[in-house]
Formats: C-alpha cells, sequence, structure tokens
C-alpha cells in the first residue's frame, strides 16, 4: 500500500479508545442492585437497558454487576422480567 | 436489503464500542440509544458528534469513552463534518485501495432540528453514505432544558416555562422525519431504545444502502423531563404505546410502521409520569391536552394512509 501524507490538526487528541474506564462512577451511586441468581434467567434483558455498562455476563450465563462503574440507575432493576434484581441502599 | 438481522439480544452481546466511566446523568436515556445503535453498527466505524450532552458527558478530556474513531467540532455541523469524513475516505479507498469503513454522526435536538438543519439538508442531498442519529431529548439539556424546535406542545421548559401568561411550550413539535423524507433518501427511520430489536434492525438496514440514512431516535431524559432514574425505558415504551412516539421506517418512499400499536394506552399515560408534562392533566389545561392529543392522532392517521398506499 502506498504511504499516504498526513498532517496533524490543532485540537484536542485522545490516543486511549474507552479510557473513561480510568474513572470510577460507581462512586456516584447512593442505591445498588443486588441479583438473586436462583431468579436469574440469563436473558440479558438489563444488560440491553444498562446505560454505562456496568452489567457483565458470567460463565453460567447469568449476571453480575460490575460496581465500579454501576451509577445505581435502577432501570435494570425495573426492567427484569423476573424480578430478580433488588435495589437496595449503598 | 436487510442483511444479517440480529433476532436475540445475545448476538450483540460483547459489541459494545463505548466504555464505562462516562459522565452521563444516571439512566440517561441518551446513552442508551447510543450504546445499542453502536452494538448493531458494522465495522469500522467512526462516530462525529455534534456539541451536546452526548458529547460533553463522552469526553471529559483527557478522557474518551468511545472505542472507535471519534471526531467533534461544533455544535451546528456533526452533518458537514461526516460529510467530508466519508468524501475523503471514498478517495483514499479508491487510491490506496483501503477498507471501507461506516460512519455514524449524532446530533441531539437541538443539534438537529435547529441549529444543524442546513449542514444535515446538505448532507443529505449531496448524498453522503452515513447514518445521521438525532437522539431527541426534546430540548436544549446539555446547557440546562432549553426548549427547541423538537419540544412538544405544552412541555415546560426553562424558556418555555408554566406560569400565568404561558402554560409550557406554546407552539407544537417539529415534524423533522418528514423534512428528512422531503430530501429523497434510501432510508429513515424512528426508533426507541425500549424496542432494542426494531432499532439495532433499523441501523443494519441503514447500513445496508449506499446512501444517506437517517435514524430519529427517542431518548428519555431524567433531569429535563423529571422522572425516577429508572423509569427511562418505561417512558421511551409509554411512548411508543401511547402513540407519541411512532415507530416506522420510510425505505426508498415507501411507509412501514414497525411497530403496529392496535390499542393505544392514551396519552395520559405518557405524560403523567414526567413532570414537565403532567400539569397537562389539570381541568384547566384541557385545551392544550386536546391539541397535543389531535396533534398525535393525526400524525398516528396519516401515517396509516401513508403504510396503507405502500402495503
Ligand atoms: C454555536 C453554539 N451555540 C451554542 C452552544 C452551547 N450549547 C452547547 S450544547 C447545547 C445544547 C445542545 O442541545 P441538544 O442538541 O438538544 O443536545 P442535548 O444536550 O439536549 O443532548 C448548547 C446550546 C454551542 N456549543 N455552540
Ligand atoms: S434481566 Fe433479570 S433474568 Fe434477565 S439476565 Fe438480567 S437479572 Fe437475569
Ligand atoms: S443500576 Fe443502572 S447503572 Fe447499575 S447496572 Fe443497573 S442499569 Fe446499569
Ligand atoms: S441531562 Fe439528560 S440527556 Fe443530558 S446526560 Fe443527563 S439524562 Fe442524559
Ligand atoms: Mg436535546
Amino acid at each position: 500500500m502506498a504511504s499516504v501524507k498526513t498532517t496533524t490538526l490543532p485540537g484536542g487528541i485522545i490516543n486511549r479508545p474507552g479510557s473513561t474506564i480510568d474513572y470510577k462512577t460507581g462512586t456516584w451511586r447512593v442505591k445498588r442492585p443486588v441479583v438473586n441468581l436462583d431468579k436469574c434467567i440469563g436473558c440479558l434483558i438489563c444488560w440491553i437497558y444498562c446505560p454505562e455498562p456496568a452489567i457483565i455476563k458470567r460463565d453460567d450465563g447469568k449476571i453480575d454487576f460490575d460496581y465500579d462503574y454501576c451509577k445505581g440507575c435502577g432501570i435494570c432493576s425495573l426492567e427484569c422480567p423476573t424480578k430478580a434484581i433488588r435495589i437496595v441502599e449503598e | 436489503m436487510l442483511v444479517g438481522e440480529i433476532k436475540t439480544i445475545k448476538e450483540l452481546y460483547g459489541l459494545d464500542l463505548i466504555a464505562p466511566g462516562h459522565r452521563a446523568c444516571a439512566g440517561c436515556g441518551a446513552l442508551i440509544a447510543v450504546r445499542q445503535i453502536l452494538m448493531a453498527s458494522k465495522r469500522p466505524l467512526i462516530v462525529v458528534s455534534a456539541t451536546s450532552c452526548l458529547e460533553v458527558t463522552s469526553t471529559p478530556y483527557p478522557q474518551t469513552m468511545w472505542k472507535t474513531p471519534w471526531v467533534h467540532l461544533l455544535f451546528e455541523n456533526a452533518a458537514t463534518a461526516a460529510s467530508g469524513i466519508e468524501a475523503a475516505l471514498k478517495v483514499l479507498s479508491r487510491k490506496y485501495n483501503r477498507q471501507e469503513h461506516y460512519i455514524i454522526a449524532f446530533g441531539g435536538d437541538g443539534g438537529t432540528f435547529d441549529i444543524g438543519i442546513q449542514a444535515l439538508s446538505g448532507a443529505l442531498e449531496r448524498g453522503h453514505r452515513f447514518i445521521y442519529v438525532c437522539y431527541d431529548n426534546e430540548a436544549y439539556m446539555n446547557t440546562g432544558i432549553q426548549r427547541s424546535g423538537a419540544t412538544p406542545l405544552g412541555a415546560a421548559t426553562t424558556t418555555s416555562p408554566v406560569g400565568t401568561k404561558i402554560v409550557g411550550k406554546t407552539q407544537q413539535k417539529k415534524d423533522l422525519m418528514e423534512i428528512v423524507v422531503a430530501h429523497r433518501i434510501p432510508y429513515a427511520a424512528t426508533a426507541s431504545p425500549s424496542h432494542w430489536k426494531d432499532l439495532v434492525n433499523k441501523v443494519r438496514k441503514a447500513q445496508s444502502y449506499d446512501g444517506p440514512s437517517f435514524i430519529h431516535v427517542i431518548a428519555p431524559c431524567t433531569r429535563g423531563w423529571y422522572f425516577d432514574t429508572s423509569e427511562t425505558i418505561k417512558v421511551a415504551r409509554l411512548a411508543v404505546e401511547t402513540r407519541y412516539w411512532p415507530l416506522y421506517e420510510v425505505e426508498n418512499g415507501r411507509y412501514r410502521i414497525t411497530h403496529p400499536v392496535p390499542n393505544p394506552k392514551p396519552l395520559e399515560e405518557f405524560l403523567k409520569v414526567q413532570r414537565r408534562l403532567s400539569h397537562l392533566l389539570l381541568p384547566e389545561n384541557a385545551e392544550i391536552l386536546e391539541s397535543l392529543k389531535a396533534y398525535v392522532n393525526e400524525r398516528w392517521e396519516r401515517l396509516q394512509k401513508l403504510s396503507a398506499c405502500f402495503a
């Protein structure tokens, strides 16, 4: 492939994709979601609606929270079809 | 035209192109919509954002949530920036045999309905191959909830307050989809993050066309609409179920309602869960409520007739 001449334009350049992971938004949380794994059917509906994302699929297909980033909005709890997620005070 | 229809959530797992740690409010609807759209997108992908909540919360310098190349220039020119990128990459791929890229531009409703509409119109008319996504939280949220051309009739914002002289915004919402459709682009659709399957497949469909496409997605905002952070998806779903937010597409001029709502819930169900609109249920505001209902009903009937024309 022929080389392409590039010019660096002025402006803010961030060269680390996804670097917001350096900032733990979990500290914002006042309420915490807790999953009851007996009720979880691994449908991932909570995951598709999490704005962060702060939900992880476990090896067994059920879910876990990434409390480093979960802001405690409660969407996952309201949307879970089996009511497997409880919201508790921090 | 549909390639690779997404049928289950599991197919999307692992496809995230945003990282956590972004600074959007807890429960932000815009972030849910953007996250779903990016998961569905083909790769390699370049993203452009207009100045907005999305831009500000996604890139607190020197950090970025984007895991794919991303550019921000100004409030008014996301479509222009996307056009330039598309044109440049087209030349590069021809000259140097480079891989084809996909491009998505995101603008808020202020950045799209109002200040960026000229740039959007130009980009659609020139025929650039990209998706323009307007995530619509129905006001200028990032600067403190000012009314926009997308704010619905009667909604309280800081520049259209509820008082003795006026009761929220005094004009109806602009019908942006109709303006976009008038450009005769190959694909335009509305969407809601509550109906994720409908949304992700519209993204795939948009990217199957060699030309401009447009997606208008509802993005409930907990701060500006005043509802609990847990209710973002519930509110988006109510918008669809009351016919406030019809889910439809216009493919090569052919209208189709993608999610029929044969038994709509009363519009009040959508209004009462948000403090920006709940005052419309007061008896003294009955007239405004009627006008808003008429707007919603007339639009739905019109869409139904248009869909029937092309069925
Ligand atoms: C030319 C210009 N005018 C005004 C602003 C200030 N400004 C920044 S973001 C914003 C509001 C954006 O509203 P919208 O596009 O609806 O996105 P939202 O923040 O609601 O997601 C405004 C007015 C600006 N950045 N540039
Ligand atoms: S929505 Fe509920 S059942 Fe489904 S994966 Fe999440 S916790 Fe489990
Ligand atoms: S509470 Fe909100 S942020 Fe936390 S995991 Fe659930 S949806 Fe995600
Ligand atoms: S103000 Fe609204 S749109 Fe902006 S980040 Fe917060 S919830 Fe999202
Ligand atoms: Mg807005």
